[in-house]
C-alpha cells in the first residue's frame, strides 16, 4: 500500500508538470525587439515626410507671402541656429522648471482630491461632476481671472498649470479606485489587508494603470496651460519659451516663430512618450495588453 | 435580531454554524438568504456543500470567513483562527509575480524577509509550482493560477480552508489532478475544508461528508457520509453511487421550485 501511493504521487507530479509545460508552451514568443522598435517607427517618420513635403508644396504653391511663411529648410536652418543659441536654453530652463513645479502641485492636489471623492460619499456629492466640470474649462479662460488675482507674475501661470491639470489627475484616481475589482479587495482582506494595508496592497496597485493614466492626462493639459500662460504672462526680465514665441511674432521672425513651436512640440511629445512607456510597462506587468501589443 | 459572530470557544480547526441566518435588504425588499444553518465541521474533516443556484453556498462561505455579518444565530471558530478563502476565480495580484503573491499573507503577518522567502519556497513546492515563482498571473494556466491561489491561502497557516467552487472554471483533467493535489494537501496540514460545489461528482471524490442545501433560503435538507476509502477517483463505481444518491435528492429539490 505504502509503494503504491508512493509512486501514485510520484504518477501525480509528472501528470501536473506534464500539464503545466503542455498549456504554457508557446505563449510567449513575438517578433525580435528591433524589428518591433522598427515596425513601430517607420511609419512615423513616413508621415513626417509627408507633412514636410505638403509644407513645402503650401510654400511653393505662393499661397502666401515667404516672410509670412517661411519654408521647411528655411526653419529648420533657423532651428539649427536657434538650438546652439543661449536663448533657448535660458528660455527652455524658466519653462522647465515652471512646468516641473506646476505638474507637481497639480498631481499632489490631484492626488489628494481624487482618494477624497473616492472614498467619502460627501466629497463626491458635492465635488464630483466639479471636478469633471473644471477639466472641460478651457484653461486659457482662467487667465484673465489669474491675471487679476497675481497681475504678469510667476503665481499666475502656476495658479492656471494646477487648475488645468489637477483634475485630470483626480479623476484618474476616482477611476482607478471606483474599478478596483471587488473580487481582489475580497480576497485582500480574506489575507489579512485590512484599512490602510488594504490601500498599500491591494487598492493603490489595482488602481495605478488609470492614475497613470491620468497623470498623462494632466501632463498634456498642463504643458498647453502653460504656453497659453507664457504667451500671455509675459516677464519681462524672464525669458521663457512662450515669451520668446510672442516676442517672435511681435518682430515677425517667422522662420524663428516656427522653429520655436517645433520646439514645443518635441518637448511635448517627449514627456507624453515617457509617460506612455510607464503606462506601456505597467499594462504589460499587469497582463492586459491588447493584441496589437498597445 | 441578535448577530452574534465569531465566538472563539471551540477547537482549533473547528467549524460551528449555530442557527445561523442570513437577511439582505430591508422590509418589503428583504431576502432571506440563510434560514437557521446549524453544522458542525469537526477538525480535519473534509465537508461539501452542494446545492442548487440560490442556496446561499457563497453566502455562508463569506460569513465563515468574517467577509460579511450572520443577521441571526453565531459561527464558532477556534481561537483566533481566521479561515482561508478561495473563489472560483483564482483572484491573483495582477501587478505581482507568483512568489509576490503568495508573500502577501506573510508581509501582513510581518514576517521577516529571510523567513518569507523560505516560507514562499515551501508552499510552490507544495503546489509544485517552484520554476514559476518569477512569472506572472495572466503567463500561467487557469490549472495553474488556481494552485497559486492555494499556496496564497495556505500561507494564511490557518487550519480552516474555505472553498467557493474553486475548480468550477477548469477542464475535466486540470480538475481531476487538482482534486488529487487537495486531497494530498489536505491530508498533510490536516486542515478542516468546507468546500462549496455544485458538482455532485466533485463531491462525492473529495467529501467525508456531504451536506444538500435547499434553496431561497438555504436550508440544510440532507447530509451523507462518503466512507469510500481514499486515494479515491471520480469515476469509481462507489463514488458514482454516492454522487447518483447526492444528485436525486438535489433534483427533488430544484423540481420543488418548478411546482
Amino acid at each position: 500500500m505504502a509503494s503504491d501511493t508512493l509512486t501514485g504521487s510520484a504518477r501525480t507530479d509528472a501528470e501536473i508538470s506534464g500539464l503545466d509545460a503542455l498549456e504554457i508552451a508557446g505563449r510567449e514568443k513575438g517578433p525580435s525587439r528591433l524589428r518591433r522598435l522598427w515596425s513601430a517607427t517607420w511609419p512615423k517618420f513616413a508621415a513626417l515626410a509627408m507633412a514636410i513635403a505638403l509644407w513645402q508644396a503650401v510654400v511653393w504653391s505662393g499661397w502666401k507671402e515667404p516672410w509670412a511663411l517661411p519654408g521647411p529648410m528655411v526653419v529648420f536652418g533657423d532651428l539649427g541656429d536657434y538650438l546652439v543659441s543661449s536663448a533657448l536654453w535660458e528660455g527652455l530652463a524658466t519653462t522647465a522648471r515652471r512646468a516641473a513645479v506646476g505638474f507637481a502641485a497639480a498631481v499632489a492636489v490631484g492626488l489628494l482630491l481624487g482618494l477624497g471623492v473616492a472614498r467619502v460619499k460627501v466629497l463626491r456629492a458635492a465635488l464630483g461632476s466639479m471636478i469633471t466640470a473644471l477639466q472641460t474649462m478651457p484653461s486659457i479662460a482662467w487667465f484673465p481671472l489669474a491675471i487679476l488675482l497675481f497681475q504678469l507674475s510667476e503665481q499666475a501661470i502656476f495658479f492656471v498649470v494646477v487648475l488645468g491639470a489637477a483634475p485630470s489627475v483626480a479623476n484618474g484616481v476616482i477611476h482607478g479606485v471606483d474599478y478596483v475589482p471587488p473580487l481582489l479587495v475580497r480576497a485582500g482582506r480574506n489575507l489579512g489587508a485590512r484599512g490602510l494595508n488594504l490601500y498599500r496592497y491591494v487598492i493603490a496597485p489595482a488602481a495605478l494603470p488609470a492614475i497613470v493614466a491620468g497623470l498623462k492626462q494632466g501632463w498634456a493639459f498642463a504643458w498647453r496651460s502653460l504656453m497659453a500662460g507664457e504667451l500671455l504672462v509675459v516677464i519681462a526680465t524672464r525669458t521663457s519659451i512662450g515669451a520668446q514665441l510672442t516676442y517672435a511674432r511681435e518682430l515677425s521672425e517667422a522662420p524663428r516663430l516656427m522653429a520655436i513651436m517645433i520646439v514645443i512640440l518635441v518637448v511635448g511629445l517627449l514627456v507624453d512618450t515617457a509617460f506612455g512607456a510607464a503606462d506601456k510597462a505597467i499594462r504589460r506587468r499587469w497582463g492586459v495588453l491588447d493584441q496589437a501589443g498597445n | 435580531m441578535t448577530s452574534t459572530t465569531t465566538t472563539p470557544r471551540s477547537a482549533t480547526g473547528s467549524v460551528a454554524l449555530r442557527g445561523v441566518t442570513k437577511v439582505y435588504g430591508q422590509g418589503e425588499q428583504a431576502v432571506l438568504a440563510l434560514d437557521g444553518v446549524s453544522l458542525d465541521v469537526a477538525p480535519g474533516e473534509f465537508v461539501c456543500l452542494v446545492g442548487a443556484s440560490g442556496c446561499g453556498k457563497s453566502t455562508l462561505l463569506n460569513l465563515v470567513a468574517g467577509l460579511d455579518r450572520v443577521s441571526g444565530g453565531a459561527i464558532e471558530l477556534g481561537e483566533g483562527v481566521n479561515p482561508g478563502l478561495m473563489f472560483q476565480e483564482p483572484a491573483l495580484f495582477p501587478w505581482s509575480t507568483v512568489e509576490g503573491n503568495v508573500e502577501v499573507p506573510l508581509k501582513l503577518r510581518g514576517l521577516p524577509r529571510d523567513q518569507r522567502r523560505e516560507r514562499v519556497a515551501e508552499l510552490l513546492r507544495t503546489v509544485h509550482l517552484s520554476d514559476f515563482g518569477r512569472k506572472r498571473p495572466h503567463q500561467l494556466s487557469g490549472g495553474m493560477r488556481q494552485r497559486v491561489a492555494l499556496a496564497r491561502t495556505l500561507a494564511l497557516d490557518t487550519p480552516v480552508l474555505l472553498m467557493d467552487e474553486p475548480f468550477g472554471a477548469l477542464d475535466a483533467m486540470t480538475r481531476d489532478i487538482l482534486h488529487d493535489e487537495l486531497e494530498r494537501i489536505w491530508g498533510e496540514r490536516k486542515l478542516t475544508v468546507l468546500f462549496v460545489t455544485h458538482n455532485v461528482r466533485e463531491a462525492a471524490r473529495l467529501a467525508d461528508r456531504i451536506v444538500l442545501l435547499s434553496s431561497r433560503p438555504g436550508r440544510i435538507i440532507y447530509s451523507t457520509r462518503v466512507d469510500v476509502p481514499r486515494p479515491r477517483r471520480i469515476d469509481s463505481p462507489e463514488v458514482s453511487a454516492i454522487a447518483a444518491e447526492v444528485t436525486d435528492r438535489l433534483r427533488k429539490e430544484v423540481g420543488r421550485h418548478g411546482q
